[in-house]
């Protein structure tokens, strides 16, 4: 049987939405960069191995370079560009400012929405690997540094910035945590 | 990359009806399978999109086990309540795969049927007996320091990657497909197919079909039990070997025991040798070594995997240690 190959898609990019032909082979990294101009997501490895391309879907951290885009119709899509509160900085970008979360800042959106997602799946409880106990008996475990870094092990810094990332991503969950 | 249809599904019977083209694929969260369509692995006309089928659901079974739909996300399986306090192991496992962004996207149905990571396989330019059956096997005389010490053959050494699949061979789950012909069912121990002259063939699963779920029978014994893993750095990469354990100790002797090595073979390894020789037996450090060493007596190493069978040994005596302890408090 002959398959078409290509089609009109909608997607619903930081609210708004987009119609836009693709072919099907489209990542919705290579739609969001290309197609769409949203160039705040970065594209690494392209094979999932990096997170610089992470955005959310329907709120929930994903990598864009192993989503196809026609995979994506329906979803909200959350890109670097609309997780500000119009010229009010979310609290994870304040944070990445305000203790240099970055030197290059290539994988840095990729670091943002991903610290996002982590702080909710936190306050949802999730256990992670780091989490000594996961029954839900041992309540949810403390942001502490160890479970950072294992939430945010998805996301590979090229420069290093490992350190600062970490305080970044724990100044923001106090703040969002206060709030 | 080969062009491709894209076919969104709602129900099972369209699934099945799109899927039984043999050039078609279900399409859970991708992240196995666009990675093989980039590299050119795998070159499928039709992709199924299943993400959208009513089989998202964690559910009690009548017997007190669970069952899992096939599309659930490995991040919704990891945070279930009923999974982290019944089958902690099979949390534990998920949670030691991949990264926070995959595992949202990633299914149960997908994670059971990811293709190994053998650098020669995911190579198109390289000859793999898994990717064109025949062209030989590289890996043995090559780089194969991630590869199979137990139920290999000169045809084939790579390892199966999957966490959550070795937590589910320790607690003995049954995969459930349906297809044109009507539902069945694969206990995992069957699902995984002996590799042989032909490791090509990876699963039972007949042509088309498409898993719908797994069922956890009632095992209290994986209240205590636990996954631990081993790799080259301290997270986000694949096992080089990993062990899943849950023991119930009454009076210093095994009651009994579970045992499954991931990353040692071409499928999640339940250790029943070692289990065999433990039960009605005393729970001491050199009782569970005895045992790890009874079941590794089997393995074959070649020059660069030799490390693996004392590192399994290791963790093998570490947990049920670690357990034993527990259970004595
Ligand atoms: C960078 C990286 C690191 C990773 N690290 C780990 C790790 O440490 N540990 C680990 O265990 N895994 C790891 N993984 C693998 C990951 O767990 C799998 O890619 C994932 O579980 C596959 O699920 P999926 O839904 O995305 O499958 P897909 O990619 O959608 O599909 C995989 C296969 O399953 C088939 N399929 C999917 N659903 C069904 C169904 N319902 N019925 C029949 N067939 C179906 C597809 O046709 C395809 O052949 C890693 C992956 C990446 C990219
Ligand atoms: S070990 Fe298996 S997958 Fe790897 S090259 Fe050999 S045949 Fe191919
Ligand atoms: S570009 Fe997507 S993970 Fe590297
Ligand atoms: S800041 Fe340069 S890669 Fe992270």
């Amino acid at each position: 049987m002959a398959h078409s190959t290509a089609g009109v898609i909608t997607l619903t990019v930081n609210g708004e939405k987009h119609t836009l032909p693709v072919d099907h082979r489209t990542t919705l990294l290579d739609a969001l960069r290309e197609r769409l101009d949203l160039t705040g997501t970065k594209k690494g490895c392209d094979l999932g191995q990096c997170g610089a391309c992470t955005v959310l879907l329907d709120g929930r951290r994903a990598v864009s370079c192993l989503q196809l885009a026609v995979a994506a119709e329906g979803r909200e899509i959350t890109t670097i560009e609309g997780v500000s509160d119009g010229e009010r900085l979310h609290p994870v970008q304040q944070a990445f400012l305000d203790l240099d979360g970055y030197q290059c800042g290539y994988c840095t959106p990729g670091q943002i929405c991903s610290a996002i997602a982590v702080i909710e799946e936190h306050a949802a409880g999730w256990p992670s690997a780091a989490t000594a106990d996961v029954r839900p008996e041992a309540g949810p475990p403390p942001l502490t540094a160890d479970e950072i870094r294992e939430r945010m092990s998805g996301n590979l810094c090229r420069c290093g910035a490992y350190v600062s990332i970490v305080q970044a991503v724990a100044q923001a969950a106090d703040a969002e945590g206060a709030a | 990359m080969r062009e491709f249809g894209y076919q969104r599904v709602f129900d099972v019977p369209d699934a099945l009806a799109f899927g039984a083209d043999p050039e078609a694929r279900y399409l859970g969260g991708g992240t196995n399978l666009v990675d093989l369509m980039k590299t050119g692995v795998d070159r499928p006309a039709l992709l199924v999109d299943v993400r959208e089928l009513p089989l998202d659901r964690i559910e009690a079974t009548d017997s007190g086990g669970l069952r899992i739909g096939a599309t659930v996300t490995n991040s919704d399986l990891a945070a279930h309540p009923e999974v982290r306090r019944r089958y902690p192991a099979l949390a534990q496992a998920v949670l030691a795969g991949a990264s926070g962004q995959l595992r949202n996207m990633a299914t149960v149905g997908g994670n059971l049927l990811q293709r190994t990571r053998c650098g020669y396989f995911t190579d198109s330019s390289q000859p793999c007996n898994k990717r064109i059956p025949g062209s030989g096997c590289p890996a043995i005389k090559g780089e194969h320091r991630n590869h199979a010490i137990l139920g290999a053959s000169e045809h084939c050494v790579a390892v199966h990657p999957s966490d959550m699949s070795v937590a589910l061979a320790a607690f003995d789950a049954v995969v459930h497909y349906e297809t044109a012909d009507g539902p069945g069912e694969l206990p995992l121990a069957e699902f995984y197919l002996p590799v042989g002259d032909t490791p090509h063939l990876e699963t039972a699963l007949p042509s088309g079909a498409l898993i719908t779920g797994i069922t956890l029978p009632p095992a209290p014994v994986a209240a205590d039990s636990r996954y631990r893993k081993v790799r080259e750095r301290a997270s986000y990469a694949f096992a080089i070997g990993s062990v899943a354990a849950a023991l119930d100790v009454r009076d210093g002797a095994v009651r009994e025991v579970r045992l499954a090595f991931g990353a040692v073979a071409s499928r999640p390894w339940r250790a029943r040798e070692a289990e065999r020789v433990l039960t009605g037996g005393p729970a001491t450090p050199h009782a569970f070594a005895d045992a790890a060493d009874t079941e590794l007596a089997a393995a074959e190493v070649l020059p660069h995997n030799r490390y693996k069978v004392a590192l399994v040994r290791n963790l093998v005596v570490a947990m049920l240690t670690e357990l034993a302890e527990e259970a004595a408090r």
